[in-house]
């Protein structure tokens, strides 16, 4: 499916966006008014310029439209990988892309992902999963690694992590593991207007806005540890 | 990754402060944790190890410092990434040396 | 900050617990879930992994020069500092809690690879859990402050939450970046990062560049009293500033010429040179004072 097809599936009432340099950027309608529609297609390895154009845009739209939502649409296989984008610290730009998703739901701004096609590592870290909620179309590929390159690091027989897939969410590639985890909000069959406003309209009702996500992997079997550790250390009464 | 559980006689420990941890389960390393024990007389030691079949340079090694120690009343756990013995053997002196409060 | 050999403890060599050890006041720390009252990662034992009680974190409370901090360390000699679910989990929590207690900081002895690859959708989706804390706990005032000095560096998902941090202090051997050189030269040739050039990938990715590119605040000796010093001077000249848009368009100018400056550059050695620095061959040999004190000769 083309941007310009998943474009007109999500906001039949029009819109009007950009794409420079594998950036998203623009404008929809919706029902409950206009959006910001912004993000990385074709795949987009995340450098330093498609951060900076990335966070640009949303620190314009806090400036210029207090409280527009934000809805971004990820489609990134990762991190440019190269000497030159090290050497000027791309976590560093990442940081702050994903600082200025933070400002814009601090001051308002509802915001909600929908990953398009690919979502992985630090591409995906630093704006989709720094959304409120993200979603995935139902064929979109969400892992940090896949299964033989994972085997190759790890040692471990790529049939045995083969197998332990098929039952263990924790490092099976795939958005429906990302849903049990609670990374993940929801797989859509198919992008469509429906889905999308019924996402916004969760999306603003919502505030104030905290990370919910231990308690969905819990809730829904995936991650079962996190959420109890997490509030364990933040109940354990410490002696003198 | 094996699980080995053993138990020695040994002579009481002298004196017990708080739980110990001793070393890094890093490669060629070991973490291993003392606590109290439900034996006086029994130094208790479960490990869990990434090399296979060591289980009876395990029981020497563990049965010499349960026998050269008091080490009894504790209950020893060892998470072990292929340590030699005498890595496993100092660490398990630092260790309970700590637990009877003498740290380092 | 130039202690005699004889009497440094080096950090880049510590154990995680040592570290704290060093960096607190003495007798101070109060470790929250200790080894002891702990559960190794079901997850790796699923893989027929040994795990660690504390799952490679250490996190507690304690005092730096009087004042009450939070502190997490992370050990590289386990998995490479990765984080897991537990792992995770804990550093959440604790900058939670933080949130809720108010301590004078959080400091964060950051030590990774980034994400556990044994346990890898936990382990990304609780790195973006630690962005949102580290920012939340920033938010309610609380500093943050990123120390980088160990054997894994802050690499990965682990980079972006240093930098995400109110300040890095790091080492010259601390390394900061996104990719490992190891990664880069798999995918991209050994043309583009050899990683296996030591001197290199300090020159691309170690705490003189970033102390001199202004990625991290303070350059510290390889030293546990350094390290301790470092952080307590940062924390008393710093006030945690409130998340602004004017600070954020600030920062998005500083990358943006940044970036149109020095974007075409691919060794360490090139950028020196053009940020005024007369002998850039010269910095890999220069001591950390001579360092701090070319910097602050340069011109801005």
């Amino acid at each position: 499916m083309s941007l310009n097809d998943i474009l007109d599936s999500l906001f039949p009432a029009g819109h009007a966006v950009d794409v420079a340099n594998s950036v998203i950027t623009g404008q929809a309608q919706t029902a409950q008014g206009p959006v910001a529609v912004l993000g990385t297609t074709d795949a987009a390895a995340i450098d330093h310029a498609m951060a900076l154009a990335l966070a640009d845009f949303i620190l314009d739209t806090v400036e210029q439209h207090p409280g527009r939502p934000l809805v971004f649409l990820v489609d990134t296989s990762g991190q440019a990988l190269s000497r030159s984008q090290e050497l000027l610290c791309l976590n560093g730009s990442l940081a702050h892309l994903a600082s200025c998703v933070d400002l814009a739901r601090r001051q308002g701004h509802a915001s909600f992902s929908l990953v398009t096609a690919n979502a992985v590592s630090g591409g995906f870290l630093s704006f989709g999963l720094m959304a409120d909620k993200a979603y995935a179309l139902a064929d979109a590929q969400v892992r940090v690694m896949d299964l033989r390159a994972m085997a190759r690091v790890t040692k471990i027989a790529h049939e045995r992590l083969v197998e332990l897939a098929a039952s263990s969410p924790i490092f099976a590639p795939g958005a429906e593991s990302y849903v049990r985890m609670g990374g993940i909000e929801a797989i859509w069959p198919a992008a469509s207007a429906e889905l999308l406003e019924r996402a916004l309209l969760a999306a603003v009702q919502t505030t104030p806005v905290t990370d919910q996500r231990m308690g969905c992997g819990l809730s829904r079997g995936g991650r079962q540890l996190a959420a109890g550790v997490a509030k364990m250390v933040q109940n354990t009464v410490l002696g003198a | 990754m094996e699980t080995l559980d053993f138990r020695f006689d040994s002579a009481p420990v002298s004196r017990a402060a708080n739980p110990a941890l001793c070393g890094v389960v890093g490669s060629g390393n070991l973490e291993i944790l003392v606590k109290a024990g439900d034996a006086a007389t029994i130094c208790q030691i479960s490990i869990k190890t990434s090399a296979r079949g060591f289980g009876e340079t395990w029981r020497a090694v563990l049965g010499s410092f349960a026998a050269a120690h008091a080490a009894g009343g504790t209950a020893i756990a060892i998470n072990d990434m292929g340590a030699t013995p005498a890595v496993v053997s100092l660490r398990l002196a630092q260790a309970l040396a700590e637990y009877q409060g003498g740290g380092q | 900050m130039n202690p005699s050999l004889a009497t440094r403890h080096s950090w880049f060599e510590a154990t995680a617990r040592a570290r704290i050890n060093g960096l607190l006041d003495a007798g101070s720390f109060r470790e929250i879930l200790p080894p002891a009252e702990a559960q190794p990662s079901p997850h790796l034992a699923q893989l027929d992994l040994p795990g660690a009680f504390d799952d490679g974190v250490v996190i507690g409370c304690g005092r730096l020069a009087g004042k009450a901090v939070f502190v997490a360390a992370q050990e590289g000699q386990f998995m490479g500092g990765a984080v897991g679910e537990i792992h995770g989990a804990k550093i959440v929590g604790l900058l939670r809690r933080a949130v809720k207690e108010k301590p004078a900081a959080v400091l964060f002895l950051i030590d990774s690879g980034g994400v556990r690859l044994h346990e890898a959708n936990a382990g990304l989706i609780a790195i973006s859990e630690i962005m949102r804390a580290v920012l939340d706990a920033r938010a309610a005032g609380v500093p943050v402050v990123a120390l980088v000095g160990g054997s894994c560096g802050a690499f990965g998902g682990m980079g972006i939450v240093a930098k995400l941090c109110s300040a890095i202090l790091m080492s010259e051997e601390g390394r900061l970046a996104l990719s490992g050189p190891e990664v880069i030269e798999t995918v991209a040739g050994v043309e583009e990062f050899d990683a296996k050039d030591r001197a290199l990938v300090w020159r691309v990715t170690g705490g003189k560049h970033r102390y001199l590119m202004g990625d991290c605040a303070m350059l510290v000796e390889d030293d546990l009293a350094a390290f301790r010093t470092g952080a307590t001077e940062f924390l008393a000249g710093w006030t945690e500033p409130a998340p602004s848009l004017a600070g954020l368009r600030t920062r998005q100018r500083a990358l943006k010429n940044r970036l149109a400056a020095y974007g075409a550059l691919r060794d360490g050695l090139d950028v020196w040179a053009a940020l005024g620095v007369t002998q850039p061959e010269s910095v890999p040999l220069l001591d950390r004072d001579s360092l701090v004190a070319l910097k602050e000769g340069l011109p801005t």
